[in-house]
């Protein structure tokens, strides 16, 4: 059902936790669906220099969360948005149909995240 | 490997397969046949007949082979409906069914016209005879209700709905798929018209089943064809299937009372040891009225898939819900029934325990399990933030 990279990412996940004092923190997903992400980032010169999730979800939710953040981690804003579900989905090498969603929802994560980093500057200035 | 879902299937009974073997290949004949050595087939389809009936407290006659638990419900729902559809159109049943009764329903309610009401269930499971009886009107020609419940183990008032079925002149049926060959089943005692089982839930082979139709009590046919089953459920005897039936229910009637309080004492234990380990879980089903061998819980702040999948990197076989719901993204109906909320409900984790294993079994798995809550919990949003 799911690939061996899958299930190493879900496994060991990179990037688990939480970061304190985030810059941006996306909230995505709904408990009532069984699958609920946060992605914090911290950025420094437009870049991502750390990013963490915590996740509440099915292996692949996991898996997803994990691959989205190596990803992003050192990336510039604009190179992270561009970040697609099918990007995770190709290094996962694959995602059963059932579970395309979770892919979606780390896409959404990040540019959720990335948006919380931007409205949070221009309440700033 | 430590398998604990054994609701979901068993391995056949080496004794049930030794017994079959000979049925496919010298003894391979068609009982339909006049020729002698058909003729010993037919005996041993008939000497299997005499087995499952004894089971279930019925006599031989009163015995359909079928292919499986699904089937059974098939014929039994669909062929009332077929013959009883000028009489009414009004079926009762439960929101916690099997999906082999559920989607029955759903589908005579899409394309025959019939109404369905689906009883709800108390916290534990527990359907409400008098609900039943309130449900019942001037239409209702069918009621279907599960014995036990395969996710969470409550076994149903029968015997008392029976009654109240018979009191009315409803044919009741009744999904008996995990309780026969599990505990003790008196057919007429429990006072059901229709009784479904599936010879692959206690040590027999898959791809057989059978249907209890109470003498006297009509049904249309599904399927068309021979004479095969007096006509009605054609198609040439799977003979090795239903000696090997025959057979685990020999077997399960030696064996139950040994199985049940094994089975029993080991279930309590990994129940006791869960709950005291395992901070925020919830035991689903009934305290007392519950089948010996299943436990299920959720776990707060995780989901079930992901303790499945560690489970499963220790060796350790549970299902989350119920097998046949692991493939979609709905929680399980049945605990939503019980009025856990959707998010807990994504938490569950069914352990079915069966004669294979040990307190050792238990001893692993109540000791990998709370490692893996705490592990998943720490990743998880909801818990961090309590």
């Amino acid at each position: 059902m799911y690939s061996e990279k899958l299930l190493d990412h879900f496994k060991n996940p990179r990037n688990m936790g939480r970061i304190e004092n985030a810059d941006g923190i996306g909230k995505v997903g709904n408990p009532v669906c069984g699958d609920v992400m946060w992605i914090y980032i911290k950025v420094r010169d437009d870049r991502i220099a750390d990013i963490k999730f915590e996740t509440f979800g099915c292996g692949a939710a996991v898996a997803t969360s994990s691959v989205i953040t190596e990803l992003a981690r050192g990336k510039t804003l604009e190179e992270a948005e561009k970040i697609t579900n099918q990007d995770v989905v190709d290094v996962l090498e694959g995602l059963p149909p059932l579970k395309k969603h979770c892919s979606l929802l780390a896409e959404q994560g990040l540019r959720a995240a990335i948006n919380d980093y931007r409205e949070k500057q221009r309440a700033k200035h | 490997m430590i398998y604990l879902d054994h609701n979901a299937t068993t391995p056949c009974d080496p004794v049930v397969l030794e017994e079959m073997k000979k049925w496919f290949t010298e003894m391979f004949f068609n009982p339909s046949s006049i020729y002698t050595a058909s003729q010993r087939a037919k005996e041993a389809v008939e000497d299997a007949r005499k087995k499952v009936a004894r089971l279930l407290d019925a006599s031989s006659e009163e015995i359909i082979f079928t292919s499986g638990g699904t089937e059974s419900n098939n014929i039994a729902i669909i062929g009332t409906a077929l013959l009883l559809k000028n009489r009414g159109n009004h079926i009762i049943t439960s929101l916690i069914e099997h999906h082999a009764v559920l989607n029955v329903c759903k589908f005579l309610e899409k394309n025959m016209g019939f109404q369905v009401t689906y009883l709800p269930v108390d916290r534990y499971g527990i359907i409400d005879p008098d609900d039943v009886r309130k449900a019942i009107n001037e239409k209702t020609m069918l009621i279907s209700i599960m014995a036990a419940n395969n996710e969470i183990g409550t076994i149903e008032p029968i015997e008392q709905i029976g009654k109240i079925a018979k009191e009315n002149n409803i044919v009741f049926h009744c999904d008996g798929v995990q309780v026969a060959g599990k505990i003790p089943v008196s057919v007429k005692k429990l006072n059901v018209d229709f009784f479904s089982l599936s010879g692959h839930k206690f040590y027999g082979p898959k791809g057989i089943g059978a249907l209890y139709v109470r003498k006297g009590v009509k049904f249309k046919p599904v399927f068309y064809g021979g004479h095969q089953e007096k006509g009605l459920r054609p198609g040439t005897e799977n003979v090795p299937a239903m000696v090997g039936l025959g057979k685990a229910c020999e077997i399960a009637e030696e064996k139950m009372a040994q199985d049940s309080s094994k089975e029993k004492i080991l279930r309590d234990e990994l129940e006791k040891k869960l709950v005291e380990r395992i901070p925020e879980i919830i035991v689903n089903g009934h305290p007392e009225k519950r089948l010996y061998n299943t436990l299920n819980i959720c776990v707060k702040y995780v989901e079930g898939e992901s303790m499945l999948l560690h489970l499963d990197f220790e060796g350790i076989c549970v299902s989350s819900g119920s097998a046949c719901t692991s493939g979609s993204l709905e929680p399980s109906h049945v605990l939503l029934a019980l009025g856990i909320p959707p998010e807990v409900a994504h938490g569950s984790l069914r352990f079915s325990l069966g004669r294979s294993n040990t307190m050792a079994d238990i001893e692993k798995t109540a000791d990998v399990l709370p490692e893996i809550v705490e592990k998943l919990r720490k990743m998880s949003p909801f818990w961090n933030k309590k």
